[in-house]
């Protein structure tokens, strides 16, 4: 226990902290804006404690290594995948195929939890694809063939693949030490993409005009993107220095990028829950909706952003 | 003996049952405040899956659940083995008798168990059917409505179990879901329409609300 303590690099304390800080400055301003009865209070108050139940998890994760943050993202990649499964139209011969796509969810966090790079990045494009196309072929029903196989596999993707790639943050090996470690990087991209949903939204509130993608997501404006992106900017290259190996001017460009790429998949999702004509893929999370709604703008910043740390600082 | 059945059953649902159904489908519960605190009552709820029956159960306090009984045929759950077991030991059924003598003497047992005031759940389906897709409610449950024209018959909803275990297969598998419990109905208060017709406009007003999708026709 001692040994894990004294293994904790204080930049990651410190930006935990700050986490934390801000978490308890949000509820205490929330707690007294619905007091005064904002029409919105009780909605932000469900928010803000949802906050404690997705911050607090990671947290103790984090702190507990690579193997402990390997099986919390399992079980969100778990949930995250039946609230999928559970929306998206599927047929009855699809039962056993979707068994194994939730197979796949041990094996590739087993991958992570091992380390073993080259398994990790290959299993599912590669393996899992292939296995759930032959059970699906083994059904025997030709009739939303395609369908099923190209639903499957891409919510694979989004859900245990994409997602796989936070919790393989903690296990990258590097050229040179990180200033706090891979729970460093994994603080960094959540802490950089969940600020830029929340900026996004405030910027669009405050300044947006023109919608960006009025077919898919009406709220969003190019005036929040540009802001989201902005903050994003600045927050990264402030925690640079602390929790990556980036130089201001490069965090500011990372931060560019995660923003543009939190917003890809913040629309990805959106549009598939207008596909399917709900608002919410979910009600596990209250004031935020399900898993997916919480997670969207991960699913494509969280491979990009390992790739881009492992290509330029990777051993 | 009844105390062996009542702990089993109580350990069953608080061990397995609940976690099970809490982890592997987030059974989500809408209208918890409509489900009867004390008998004598009535829930009536669309079936789809063995375990819509584990389902509604699980929303129970463990002291009262054996005073809440499924109401099951007798032909197919009193006969021996493991799920003839199960639904004697751990459901404590109502066994009805579905072999065609009229439906006085099928509901006898039911009238009885009300009587004791027990919770009585009813699928009024009479069968699981196609996977999440309703059947008409039958007309038993009206003729033993009115004979107990003042106590609450309540609607339930459930959607999502018939996918994680449909009719003919053995495979669980996870899928999200949901039990939507609906306002209490009594003959008494009521237009002079069949309860039957009653519990099922309140269920289908309930399935008109939900989320989730059901299969796709292969």
């Amino acid at each position: 226990m001692s040994d894990l303590v004294a293994s904790w690099p204080a930049p990651l304390l410190y930006c935990l902290g700050a986490v934390w800080l801000a978490l308890v400055v949000a509820t205490v301003a929330v707690t007294i804006i619905a007091r005064r009865g904002a029409s919105n209070g009780a909605e932000l108050v469900a928010r803000t404690r949802t906050w404690w139940w997705i911050v607090a998890p990671v947290s103790i994760a984090m702190l507990l290594g690579a193997t402990a943050t390997a099986i919390l993202f399992a079980v969100v990649s778990f949930l995250a995948l039946r609230e999928y499964l559970s929306i998206i139209p599927v047929r009855q011969v699809d039962r056993t195929a979707i068994l194994l796509a939730y197979l796949a969810i041990p094996l590739q966090y087993w991958f992570v939890h091992d380390d073993w790079y080259g398994m990790f990045v290959i299993f599912i494009p590669v393996y899992a694809a292939a296995a759930i196309a032959f059970r699906l072929v083994l059904a025997g029903e030709v009739k939303g063939f395609i369908r099923s196989a190209g639903t499957l596999q891409w919510g694979l993707f989004l859900t245990v693949y994409n997602l796989s790639h936070v919790a393989f943050l903690m296990q990258l090996d590097m050229a040179a030490p990180l200033p706090a470690g891979g729970a460093g990087l994994l603080l960094f991209l959540l802490v950089v993409v969940q600020i830029n949903d929340v900026a996004q939204y405030v910027w669009g509130k405050l300044f947006g005009r023109r919608p960006i993608a009025p077919h898919v997501s009406p709220k969003k404006t190019v005036e929040g993107f540009a802001g989201g992106v902005m903050t994003s900017m600045a927050v990264a290259a402030l925690l640079s220095p602390w929790l990556t190996p980036f130089g201001p001017l490069e965090a500011a460009a990372v931060g560019a990028g995660l923003a543009f790429l939190g917003f890809v998949g913040d629309v990805t999702v959106s549009a598939v829950k207008r596909d399917l004509g709900i608002k919410d893929a979910g009600a596990i999370l209250p004031g935020h909706g399900g898993i997916l709604d919480r997670l969207d703008s991960l699913v494509f910043a969280a491979p990009i952003f390992l790739h881009y740390v492992r290509y330029y600082y990777g051993a | 003996m009844d105390r062996f059945r009542r702990i089993t059953a109580i350990l069953f649902f608080a061990v397995i049952a609940r976690p099970v159904l809490l982890l592997a489908t987030g059974l989500r519960v809408l209208g918890r405040e409509n489900l009867p605190v004390a008998g004598p009552a009535v829930i009536a709820a669309n079936h789809n899956s063995h375990l819509d029956v584990v389902a509604l159960l699980s929303l129970f306090p463990l002291g009262m659940l054996h005073r809440v009984r499924p109401v099951a045929a007798a032909d197919h759950f009193l006969k021996p083995g493991p799920i003839g077991w199960m639904a004697r030991t751990l459901l404590n059924i109502v066994p009805i008798d579905r072999s065609g003598k009229g439906a006085e003497a099928a509901i006898a047992p039911v009238r009885a168990a009300l009587d004791r005031g027990d919770i009585v759940v009813i699928f009024p389906e009479g069968t699981r059917g196609a996977p999440e897709v309703m059947s008409r409610f039958r007309h038993g449950i009206s003729l033993l409505a009115r004979s107990y024209p003042d106590i609450p018959f309540v609607p339930a909803y459930l959607h999502g179990l018939g996918k994680s275990l449909p009719r003919g297969e053995w495979r669980f598998v996870p899928f999200a879901s949901e039990a939507h419990i609906g306002a209490a109905l009594r003959v008494s208060d009521g237009d002079g329409a069949q309860m039957a017709e009653r519990l099922q406009n309140a269920v289908e007003r309930m399935a008109g609300e939900a989320r989730l999708s059901g299969f796709v026709a292969d």
